[in-house]
Order: C-alpha cells, then structure tokens, then sequence
C-alpha cells in the first residue's frame, strides 16, 4: 500500500534543497540512461504511438524528486525534478521507487501492483498502458543494462538499493 | 484422451518468448487491430512480429494459436479475412474464431489450419457445439466459465471435438460475445472493437483519504477504500447502489480471479484435452510465474505425483481467487 501521507506535493523542511541538488547529481545519469535504452531499444516507441509525445511523471514516493519523461526518440527528456516544480504530467504513476524500478525489468506484474494498491496512476491512462507495454516488451533488465553502464560502482548501487528493500516489493517466488 | 496441454498467454513478442521458455505447449496472441477480444493500446503483434514469433516457438515444439475472435461488423469483413490470410502465410497452427463468417471464410480457404472455437462464441450446450463442428470443421472448443464438472464431462460425450477450459485468471461470466455493457458507456464495442472498458475511458480518481476512485467514461463504477484491494474497471465488477442495497454491492460479478489449481487431476479425467490461462493484457512476470506453475503442476499430474501448486494470489484481481462454477454453480 502507498502511504498516504507522503502526498505529491508536500515537502518536509530541507527537502525543497536536498530535491534540487540530488536532482543536479542525478542528471548527466538520467540522460546518458535514456540515450542508450532509445538506441538499444527502438521498437518501444512504436508501442507508445501517439503518446510518445505524452508527459510522464514517475513518482517514487519515498524519494525527494520526482522523474519526468517525455518519450519523444526525436527530443527525449528524462529528468529528475523536485516535486514544487514538476511539470503538469499527462499521466503519473506513483509507487515505492524498487517496485518501479522492477515493473520496469518485468520482475513485477503491474496489474498485481495495482490491485494491492502498491501502484498509483492517475491521468490518461491508455497513455500509462502503452508505456507499460512499450516497456514489458523489452527483453533484459533496464536496471542491469544501466548499472553496467557505470562498471563495478554502478552494479554495487543496484545490488545495495536492492538488499535496502528486503521484503516489501520484493518479486514471488513461484515454484 | 486429455493431453491436458497448456495454453498461455502473450500479449508482446516478448511474452510469447517468456510463455515459450517457461513450458507453454501452444501461446496464444492477436494481431494490432480489431480482429482479436484484446485490442489494448500498445499490446499484441505486427505481421512482422509474429512471424518471427512463430519461427521462435516452433524451432522449441510450441504452438502459435491465432486470435481471430472478435465479430466483424456487417460489410467489414476485409480487415479479418486479411488478417486470417496473413496468420496463414506465417504458419500458425490454428485459428481462434468466434464468428460464424470468420469462420467460414477459413474453413473453406485454409483447411489444412485447424479451427478452434473461442469463449466469445458462448457455445456451451451440445447442440451448438455441434453445428460449428458439422459446418465449419471446428476441432477444439473454448468453454465459458459457467459449467460444473460434471457437465464438462457429459458434454465430453455428446461432441465430436476437444475441450478446453480456462483454469486461471479473468472471472468473466457475462454471455461472452453478447456483453454490451461498455458499449452503452463508450460507445466501443467489446465484441466487435475488441476492447473492454478503453484505457481512453478510464481515469483513477485519488481522494483526499487516500480512496480512490475508477471511472469509465466519467461514471464512477468502483470506489476502493484505503485498505481495499483494488479490481478491473470494467462494468461487470463494479459496485452499485440499489434501492434494495444503498451502501453499494457487486451487482453483477465481483473483482475475484479463476484458479482451477486444485482441479486440474478432475478436469483430465472429465476429458479436458488444453487448460488456458488467461491474461494477454498481463506483463512477463505474471506469464513467466503462471505458466511455470502450471507447468509443473500439470507434469506432476501426468507422472502420477501429487501436483504442489505454487501460491499464484498476488496476481489475482482483488487478490482473491475462485474455483467458480466448475466447483459449484452456487459458487457466489
């Protein structure tokens, strides 16, 4: 379940500068990530048809910014943005940043995410339903595939990020 | 003889490829059109797509089952025709059909492709089973959700083709092929458009409290309290309010998934020749995890084992699961 009392747009002291600087860090990560799951991965634009002119806020709830995507492959922006500043989003979807993060790579089925209440969206959603299947249909991990970008230090923030959430959104383990 | 095989899923390219890998003996998918029950934005194949499909799975001994199971308005059969040319051209192995047209057009131009009855033809007395045996050649029927045991294995008897039931996953029990219920809301027709309840129509509403609302069409059809666990937002599983019940019911169905995973040793011996799984509009993990469950499940059977079913409620819909009319029809 998302809590509620983290709503989108209200910011704890300090957090309004933390956002901005974490946001600065982040970026030349964000766009370098972007440019090269676009160059690897043409075909999900195609998927995303008319919305790849759409607006996306990805809202990890439990982090200091938010993520705005605008899936265009001929002016991608990805970005990080402190939530007081956020665009107006055609779609947002909201969740713990881990199980965002494997919604991405297809550990976690979205559908079960939404019917526990762990995943939020809002806005248009046929636009947040072809992004979802844009995304499912790649093969590989995202989150791998960018690690890796980054060497060893990279693949060791994965792997901490991902011992740092030890059960809450964690994949079922089927037999 | 029940084969008992296993019939899954696949919504992309890439769920097919996860569907295959994880044990599937045929996958069943549809084309970016109107031609297949699950036109949603962004899902399904190219021509491209499922040729190389269909490459994939037959180099691993898995079938590709064609979608053909929408109805096509009058005087606008080109666009299936086409589309059952073209599935022929890239070699799959049957087609899935729900009109009485549809299929005659491939019964008399591909013989050689099996057919197979979809659920949206509702067909589940043995009279009508039989008609589109004797007139279209169909070789396997796609059961709707709405008889025992018992009744499978009698109607078993009375046909002359195969049998296949759903065993986990969408709970549908309106008279598939005949439900308008999004059609007087949107005006897109689930049987002939091949959408139920359009992601266009369908916008969550997030309240103050942390409930939150789904709407079709800017009708509210569902409000889930902080604590609810949340269902489809389509018609059929919405919650009203009646005069007979003003604090609101699940008037119609409710947002609960079918899990026939301790059934499956009656349904073989009922004669139950393919178990389907449903849910083309899910992502790879919910295919990856179902499918190998079956998997298992259903070679644990065959070996005479007793099948350890893996835990599947976190991909139910409300996070609830039912044995349904196969069980009991007084299920409810």
């Amino acid at each position: 379940m998302i809590p509620t009392s983290e709503p989108t747009a209200r910011l704890r002291p300090g957090e309004g500068a933390i956002a901005r600087l974490a946001c600065l860090v982040l970026q030349p990560v964000l766009t370098r990530v972007v440019r090269r799951v676009a160059t690897r991965h043409p075909s999900l634009f195609a998927r995303l048809g008319p919305h790849q002119a759409t607006d996306f806020l990805i809202d990890p709830v439990e982090l200091p910014f938010a993520l705005h995507l605008r899936p265009d492959p001929q002016a991608l922006v990805f970005r990080a943005v402190p939530r007081d500043t956020a665009p107006q989003a055609g779609a947002t979807i909201r969740g713990r940043f881990l199980l965002l993060l494997e919604l991405i790579d297809a550990e976690q089925d979205g559908d079960a995410a939404f019917f526990s209440r762990d995943l939020e969206v809002s806005g248009d959603t046929e636009a947040v339903v072809r992004l979802r299947n844009a995304l499912d249909d790649m093969d590989g991990s995202l989150a791998e595939e960018a690690s890796a970008m980054f060497g060893a230090p990279g693949r060791a923030v994965l792997a901490r990020l991902r011992r740092a959430y030890p059960d809450a959104t964690k994949p079922q383990e089927y037999a | 003889m029940s084969l008992a095989e296993l019939i899954c899923p696949a919504g992309t390219p890439a769920a097919l490829r996860t569907a295959v890998d994880a044990g599937a003996d045929a996958v069943y998918c549809g084309f970016q059109d109107a031609t297949n029950a699950r036109n949603f934005p962004g899902l399904n194949f190219t021509p491209d797509e499922l040729a190389e499909a269909v490459t994939y799975a037959h180099a691993r001994g898995t079938k590709v089952l064609l979608a053909l199971n929408t109805y096509p308005p009058a005087g606008k059969v080109d666009l299936w025709r086409h589309a059952a040319d073209t599935g022929a051209r890239l070699g799959v192995d049957a087609f899935i059909v729900a009109d009485m047209g549809v299929a005659d057009y491939i019964a008399r131009t591909y013989p050689g492709i099996r057919l197979h009855l979809s659920v949206q033809a509702a067909a589940s007395s043995p009279e009508a089973i039989r008609y589109y045996c004797e007139n279209f050649g169909v070789k396997r029927v796609v059961l709707p959700r709405i008889l025992t045991i018992p009744e499978i294995r009698q109607l078993r008897r009375e046909i002359p083709c195969e049998i296949e039931t759903f065993i986990f996953g969408n709970h549908g029990l309106m008279v598939e092929g005949r439900c308008s219920l999004t059609n007087y809301l949107t005006g897109q027709s689930t049987n002939m458009d091949g959408v139920c309840s359009p992601a266009s129509d369908v916008e969550y509403v997030r309240d103050a409290d942390g409930s939150m609302s789904s709407q079709l069409a800017g009708f509210t059809i569902d409000r889930f309290g902080v604590d609810e666990k949340a269902g489809y937002p389509t018609i059929c599983k919405g919650r009203y309010a009646a005069p007979h019940r003003p604090e609101g019911y699940y008037a119609f169905e409710e947002p609960i998934s079918l899990n026939l995973s301790r059934l499956l040793p009656e349904l073989i011996e009922a004669g139950v020749h393919a178990f389907k799984i449903e849910g083309r509009q899910r992502s790879k993990s919910y295919v990856r995890g179902v499918v190998r469950a079956f998997r298992a499940a259903v070679d644990d059977i065959k070996a005479g084992r007793e099948a350890n079913i893996a835990d599947l409620i976190a991909l139910t819909e409300g996070q609830k699961q039912t044995q349904g009319a196969f069980e009991t029809k007084k299920w409810r």
